[in-house]
């Protein structure tokens, strides 16, 4: 019942959900498959980036780290289980989501020893100590060529039921769910007096620690919340590219959710998820035939942030209420 | 009785001492005024005793229990609050979501997750009850970043009491205030003092305050104490009027 509450109070997810279920069904169309989705798993990895960056107020500079952690567990995993096991896939997925958590924990107690300048820094070595472990460690992740040779996709075996999961649009419908329904957790988190004490961190960190608030403690908190579902996004990424890549944890990585977030708004729950929207169809259409493609989008930014000086929704949430009353 | 013992306190930043060998106690159920003049190490006490940094050397005892050197939230946890010289609320959080910042944490809320924070509603009443006996009611959803600096100085306040603190510190509460709102942090601490039973630990600088609200008053001066006393033997001692009352005496 509870449950239900919670799902009416954030209904546009559900709306979202219905939407993106729907229209492939409408309009049957490969293209527009592959384009949400990519959207969707970078909003989720900008999402939960944004809980650390909008939310708790530090800055990672290290997120691919937790991003590629997924993704690499979810491509040895499939690629090494044995097709059989019934739930391999969401098994992968839940085990890429823990070892990323663990990994978060552990990056997350040794950034939070320092200043949040510093912290941001060190977010940063880390993902790259990740990414030469991947480089280095070439019997069990490929190396600099990655997890080549594609990702099996086992059936899902539930309740006498196997969906084929070999399918783009099973996949699509595995990836909708599992983003909306992250995207349902992280809202609620954020309603939650835990997600009010990590806003009264981000404004005055320092006053917290006058109010019983053991800051770093928290900040640990939400790296590891940060991490388990940025872990999943890349997860979710090895299944739709089907592979697993060095890219996913090199540093541009991190950098791509920071630009969804200057975009599309950090103080909005839907801001990162805008910012997905844009910067992923941006970068589809123009990086198709403009070689210049970093240099424009650098720019635009660059003059949008200096008009705008806050993120899209940012923008409209302090002119109307109406992103307020939709609980965007 | 005491609730609050620092014994020998020093604090050197550097080779300055901004304490030395401060040893004082403060009695439960009164208001203490610490007063001093600027640089005298009063900030410098609230700051040792609640864990911003660990003394030099000596000892602070509260309620019989050694609490030298805790951090932070571990001193508000043992039931010493504070509010800040220099203001330091939430600037993009509303009035009410200031006060019940602090209340989540005192309610033992603030590891809970999944349930929306405005489904509480013990949570809503006590930070609607504190808003009412801070007179901000009619502010309450206005962001900090927006009140004037007078109700930002009451907001300030009305964090540090807001779980009910056994022992409280204001540090000059009624810095950069006009006389009208002064009048008001008096009339808020003299009710606060009256409704909740807490001890109060005040620095003041204006001595009209100090000498209508305390029992009990503490000179500093250089980092030691100078005197200690009823606000009539605060009055009565060539020492102070010497070091640091002389003009300002009505
Ligand atoms: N964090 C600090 N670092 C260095 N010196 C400090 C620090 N805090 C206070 N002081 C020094 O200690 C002395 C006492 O300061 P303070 O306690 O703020 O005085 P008061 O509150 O009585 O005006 C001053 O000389 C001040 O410069
Ligand atoms: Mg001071």
């Amino acid at each position: 019942m509870r449950f239900l509450g919670l799902l009416r109070a954030n209904s546009w997810v559900l709306v979202l959900a219905a939407f993106l279920l729907i229209v492939p069904f409408l309009f049957p169309s490969l293209a527009f498959i592959n384009i949400v989705s990519e959207i969707l798993i970078m909003a989720l990895f900008a999402v939960s980036l944004n809980l650390l960056i909008g939310y708790t107020g530090f800055v990672s500079f290290g997120h691919a780290a937790f991003f590629a952690v997924g993704s690499y567990t979810v491509g040895i995993m499939l690629q090494r289980l044995s097709a059989s096991l019934p739930l391999a896939i969401p098994l992968a997925l839940l085990c890429g989501m823990i070892l990323s958590g663990i990994v978060a924990l552990v990056i997350g107690y040794f950034c939070t020893r320092l200043t949040a300048i510093y912290f941001a820094f060190l977010t940063l070595a880390f993902s790259q100590i990740i990414y030469a472990l991947i480089i280095k460690w070439e019997s069990f992740t490929g190396g600099d060529q990655g997890l080549v040779g594609g990702i099996p996709r086992p059936p899902i075996n539930l309740f006498g039921l196997s969906i084929d999961m070999t399918s783009p649009f099973s996949l699509y419908v595995l990836i909708v769910v599992a983003v909306c329904v992250s995207f349902l957790i992280i809202k609620i988190i954020i309603d939650s007096p835990f997600g009010w004490i990590i806003r009264a961190i981000r404004d005055n960190s320092e006053r917290m620690n006058f109010l019983g608030i053991n800051v770093r403690r928290y900040t640990i908190i939400v790296i590891v919340i940060s991490g388990i579902f940025t872990g999943l996004a890349g997860g979710l990424i090895a299944l739709h590219v089907s592979g697993s890549y060095p890219d996913h944890a090199f540093w541009t990585k991190s950098a791509e959710p920071i630009f969804m977030i200057m975009v599309g708004g950090m103080k909005v729950f839907a801001g990162p998820i805008l910012g997905a929207i844009i910067v992923t169809e941006l970068s589809a259409h123009l990086s198709s035939y403009i070689g210049l493609w970093g240099l424009i989008f650098g720019a635009f930014l660059v003059v949008f942030l200096m008009i705008s000086r806050q993120g899209i929704l940012d923008v409209l949430a302090l002119k109307t209420g109406l992103i307020k009353k939709l609980k965007l | 009785m005491a609730i609050l013992e620092i014994e020998n306190l020093t604090k050197k930043f550097g080779h300055v001492a901004a304490l030395s060998n401060v040893t004082l106690s403060i009695r439960d159920g009164e208001i203490t005024s610490l007063i001093g003049p600027n640089g005298a190490g009063k900030t410098t006490i609230y700051n040792v005793v609640t864990g911003k940094f660990p003394p030099t050397s000596g000892r602070i005892i509260f309620k019989g229990e050694d609490i030298t050197g805790l951090p932070s939230f571990t001193v508000w946890r043992k039931g010493i609050s504070r509010s800040f010289q220099i203001t330091n609320v939430f600037k993009t959080l509303t009035v009410l979501e200031n006060i019940r910042t602090a209340l989540i944490v005192h309610l033992g809320k603030s590891l809970q997750f999944f349930k929306p924070i405005d489904h509480y509603d013990d949570l809503y009443e006590k930070t609607l009850h504190i808003l009412k006996l801070i007179g901000l009611e009619d502010k309450k959803d206005l962001p900090c970043q927006e009140i004037s600096h007078g109700d930002m100085r009451i907001v300030e306040v009305g964090i540090a009491l807001a779980s009910e603190p056994e022992l409280i510190f204001l540090d000059e509460p009624t810095a950069g205030m006009n006389p009208e709102e002064t009048r008001r942090m008096v009339d808020l601490i003299k009710e606060l003092f009256e409704t909740t039973g807490t001890t109060f630990f005040i620095t003041e600088h204006d001595m009209n305050v100090v000498f209508s609200v305390s029992n009990r008053i503490i000179v500093l001066n250089y980092g030691e104490i100078l005197a200690d006393g009823t606000p009539e033997e605060i009055h009565q001692n060539e020492d102070v009027k010497r070091a640091y009352l002389g003009g300002v005496e009505k």
